[in-house]
């Protein structure tokens, strides 16, 4: 509870975006706390993707308030160094590793880009903080020197995660970042989350439509549907006593050994 | 135990520019008379290639080593029109059903197109068994639904239509590739609802092809974990998944984070899955093991009964003995 | 040549190019670079001057010195031929490059900022399709005086929506791709992004289709040279000659039409050849099999 005494680090407040006639996401208010994580919880449609290009300004939201780090960034930045403050201080992993890196560029390359967009460091300075990103994410110098298609794609999910790290934000959406992994890299994925946010202080935004991940990762959930938020609370609590019916849907929907699967026969055109 | 299906020793190498790569090798799996079977690995492992080569839908150049059983029929020898025989009774669905439907045709032309050609079914009769198969699925409106198209529909309608169809052949064994990957978490329990259903009405067999061992363990009587193309361990689903003997079952497992609490590390495979061409000799997994000897990088274990089922490693009574110790 | 190493050291991140152009692209290479050479080395290969006119020589047959003989004017075909090569080469050249680079500053643009100047970009190229290049060259060779230059320059203008239209489209689908989105978030310029991530990544489609250009360019070069439009005399060009040749022809002295003709074929056919086998790997030249995704979340 000391967490909800601090000053949250993002703030999302009323937010709502509409595609054409279609509402993606309706009045979305959510925080999160320095060096917390939280997960948005949902299936496809459930607008969670889109919560999380309107932080980082991928997409505009429609109505309602963005404030990260205390800077309202619910419109587009007006200045070339207003866009690379909120890049210093938000930063986004996607979900699939084999398009988040370019292919002609090594990772040690990519990492330097951003150091050197964001720090005045001297280039041996820049090589030695590539080095440390490297070191947090569990990559050798090897790996740093290769180019993507060299590397497993959980090695490139570390790189992005690394890239990302890279301008030292204070906040970091995971946007289904471990989806795509089988199941024994991603464990090492999360250990390595995990690590980083002990080390660093960096809060999560945690997107994922997968229970038991979200439950390993973020300290609070929130539940997403058509748009909206349906349920929120602590993760152990949402997921252990899951107070709305659709929360309680998703929970059992869950496959474990002995799961019966069931049908709801709802009828969707 | 004399199944529906028999696999033994079935080895796989595809041609390469530079030179052949094994995908499967010694692969032995049988699937009994309406069990369900699932066959579980991460990437590279060999399990898409295993169900492939039972209908024999392989790339060119393929060479095939081993016995595939059908019913009692080798598939390795069947060309032609008892080929495609085999494939129309031994149906396969996939994890993307919009791949494998013409998006400019309706759900009714999918359905009956077959039934008119080879069962040469009047329309009127085609559609009337193409609705009865979508009412098994649990699609109630049938007639509706046979006018519709492809994009009218969402992704887990889309595969019970799949399903549907994969029934008008009235087949004894069906293969899924991975039918619920794509699907959001309440969908997957749907179809799994259906096909569950369906094995038990109809005394269908599955071999049913996950990444996700909760998955295989829930829907599965027995569950085959793959590894570098090689079955690691084979034995009822419940079992395998509570009580592995395998190290490379044991490590999926412990990697897997868990709904009901919050691990304060999960336990890490080092390194990479490996595909078949990649891995050392010895034992496949001997890389990447916690319990290798030296053994394990000379001696290429082969899956041998144990317990309820079989494993493929040196240590497996040793290790048993162990954690039950 | 510079288009085809730059697509060399481009497709370095994935397989080989060598394996990709196959005995018949490495073939076309090689014709190519023989023309460049040629061309390059041409006036030390023939004492003769290209233009040196010498009557009594019209139609002559090959003498010491002349192995291919005289035009109708008595001029040496050999060296008018290494000559011409220069300027047939030299003028497709300028062409593809202003083109590419008015064309993919136009399409980069265009699929960079979107909305508005995305619409009316695309509204302009289709009303520039509508003027054959031929044509247009013609019409500026008219209004300006024949020449060169003037062709080269209304050839580039006319080649440009073809360009355009590729690389915009190619540069929408990637920058949709999250390693571009990736820099965005990290406020990257726009024009740091295009130049160093952009661009460079669509340079195999690029070189693929500038080599394609190069066969067109020279063969509508050709065509406006033959009307006399493009190079003047007495300066030689294949174009020029092919038209040039015409009267020997009607008297039955071919050689200059056909020997000028066949090397604008045989260049048009290796520069066709050299660009499909650079275009065909085109789809599949991601550096890694695309591996599926799991359950996409994604709202």
């Amino acid at each position: 509870m000391a967490e909800q005494i601090k000053e949250p680090i993002l703030e999302l407040a009323g937010l709502r975006k509409t595609f054409g006639e279609a509402v993606a996401v309706d009045d979305v208010s959510l925080t999160l706390p320095p060096a917390g994580a939280v997960a948005i919880v949902g299936e496809s449609g459930s607008g969670k993707t889109t919560v999380a290009r309107m932080i980082v300004g991928l997409e505009r939201p429609t109505a309602g308030r963005i404030t990260a780090c205390g800077r309202d960034r619910s419109a587009p930045p007006r200045s070339a160094r207003e866009r690379r403050r909120r890049g210093g201080e938000v930063q986004i992993v996607f979900q699939d590793p084999y398009s988040s890196l370019d292919p002609r560029q090594s990772p040690g390359a990519a990492v330097e880009e951003i150091l050197r967009l964001h720090t005045s460091l001297s280039a041996p300075r820049r090589r030695e903080r590539v080095a440390e990103l490297a070191d947090l994410v569990g990559l050798s110098d090897r790996h740093m020197a290769a180019l993507p298609s060299a590397l497993s794609g959980g090695q490139r999910q570390r790189v992005a995660i690394a890239r990302a790290l890279a301008a030292e934000p204070r906040i970091l959406i995971l946007d289904e970042s471990v989806a795509a992994l089988d199941v024994s890299i991603q464990a090492q994925v999360l250990n390595v989350l995990a690590d980083v946010r002990e080390r660093t202080g960096v809060a999560y935004l945690f997107i994922s439509h997968d229970l038991a991940v979200v439950r390993q990762i973020a300290d609070d959930i929130v539940v997403m549907r058509h748009g909206s938020i349906v349920e929120r609370g602590p993760a152990a609590r949402v997921l252990d006593e899951p107070g709305h019916p659709y929360t309680r849907l998703l929970r059992a929907s869950v496959p474990r050994p002995g799961w019966r699967p069931t049908r709801k026969e709802q009828e969707k055109a | 135990m004399s199944g529906i299906l028999e696999i033994s020793r079935l080895t796989v190498t595809l041609p390469t520019p530079d030179r052949p790569k094994p995908v499967l090798s010694d692969v032995s799996l049988s699937i009994a008379e309406g069990q369900a079977v699932g066959l579980v690995g991460e990437s590279g492992s060999g399990k898409s290639m295993t169900a492939r080569s039972i209908v024999r839908l392989l790339p060119p150049g393929a060479r095939v080593e081993g016995a595939i059983r059908y019913q009692g029929t080798d598939v390795g020898g069947l060309r032609g029109a008892a080929l495609r025989e085999l494939r129309a009774g031994v149906p396969m669905i996939f994890q993307d059903p919009r791949a494998h439907i013409n998006p400019v045709r309706t759900i009714g032309d999918f359905l009956t197109e077959a039934l008119r050609i080879r069962g040469r079914v009047g329309r009127r009769q085609a559609e009337q068994r193409a609705v009865r198969v979508l009412g098994e699925v649990g699609i109630a409106d049938g007639g509706r639904r046979l006018r519709q198209y492809p994009h009218e529909l969402s992704g887990g309608l889309l595969q019970r239509v799949m399903i549907a169809a994969t029934l008008l052949a009235e087949p004894k064994l069906l293969l899924a590739d991975e039918p619920t990957t794509a699907l959001d978490v309440t969908t997957q329990a749907e179809v799994m609802a259906v096909l569950d259903e369906l094995r038990r009405e109809r005394g269908l067999a599955m071999l049913f092809i996950t990444h996700d061992l909760e998955l295989a363990a829930a829907v599965c009587d027995r569950t085959a974990v793959m590894y570098a193309g090689r079955v690691m361990e084979v034995r009822a689903s419940a079992a395998l998944h509570d009580d592995p003997l395998h190290p490379y079952t044991a490590a999926l497992t412990a990697a897997r984070p868990s709904l009901e609490r919050r691990a304060d590390r999960l336990a890490t495979i080092p390194g990479r899955p490996l595909s078949a061409f990649e891995a050392p000799d010895g034992c496949v997994f001997c890389e990447r093991c916690p319990h290798v000897r030296e053994g394990c990088r000379t001696r290429r274990p082969e899956l041998r009964p144990m317990s309820d089922g079989e494993v493929a490693c040196l240590r497996a009574e040793e290790l048993q003995a162990a954690s039950h110790g | 040549m510079t288009v085809v190493s730059a697509t060399l050291r481009a497709g370095r991140g994935g397989r080989g190019e060598r394996g990709r152009l196959g005995a018949l692209g490495m073939a076309a290479a090689g014709v190519i670079v023989l023309a460049v050479v040629l061309a390059a080395v041409g006036p030390i290969l023939t004492t003769a001057d290209p233009n040196a006119s010498d009557i009594t020589h019209a139609y002559g047959a090959p003498a010491a010195g002349h192995p291919l003989g005289f035009d109708g004017q008595g001029r040496d075909l050999l060296s008018r031929l290494l000559t011409g090569a220069r300027t047939s080469l030299l003028g497709p050249l300028w062409i593809v490059t202003l083109s590419m680079a008015a064309g993919i500053a136009v399409a980069i643009t265009a699929a960079w900022v979107g909305g508005w100047l995305d619409s009316v970009v695309s509204a302009v190229l289709e009303v520039m399709f509508a003027f054959p290049g031929v044509l247009l060259a013609m019409l500026v060779a008219a209004v300006f005086g024949p020449g060169l230059n003037a062709a080269v320059l209304a050839l580039a203008v006319a080649y440009i929506p073809y360009i355009a239209r590729l690389v915009r489209s190619a540069a929408l689908a990637e920058r949709r791709k999250p390693y571009i989105q990736a820099l965005e978030v990290q406020g990257a310029s726009a024009l740091s992004i295009c130049v160093r991530h952009l661009v460079p990544n669509l340079l195999p489609i690029i070189a693929a289709q500038a080599t394609l250009f190069f066969s067109y360019a020279m063969v509508d070069l050709a065509i406006v040279s033959f009307f006399g439009l493009g190079v003047q005399p007495p300066d030689a060009d294949w174009g020029t000659m092919v038209g040039g040749g015409q009267s020997g022809v009607l008297q039955g002295y071919p050689a200059e039409s056909l020997l000028a003709g066949g090397c604008i074929v045989v260049l048009v056919v290796a520069f066709n050849l050299l660009g499909e086998r650079l275009s065909e790997g085109r789809p599949t030249s991601r550096p890694w099999p695309w591996r599926r995704t799991r359950a996409v979340g994604a709202a």
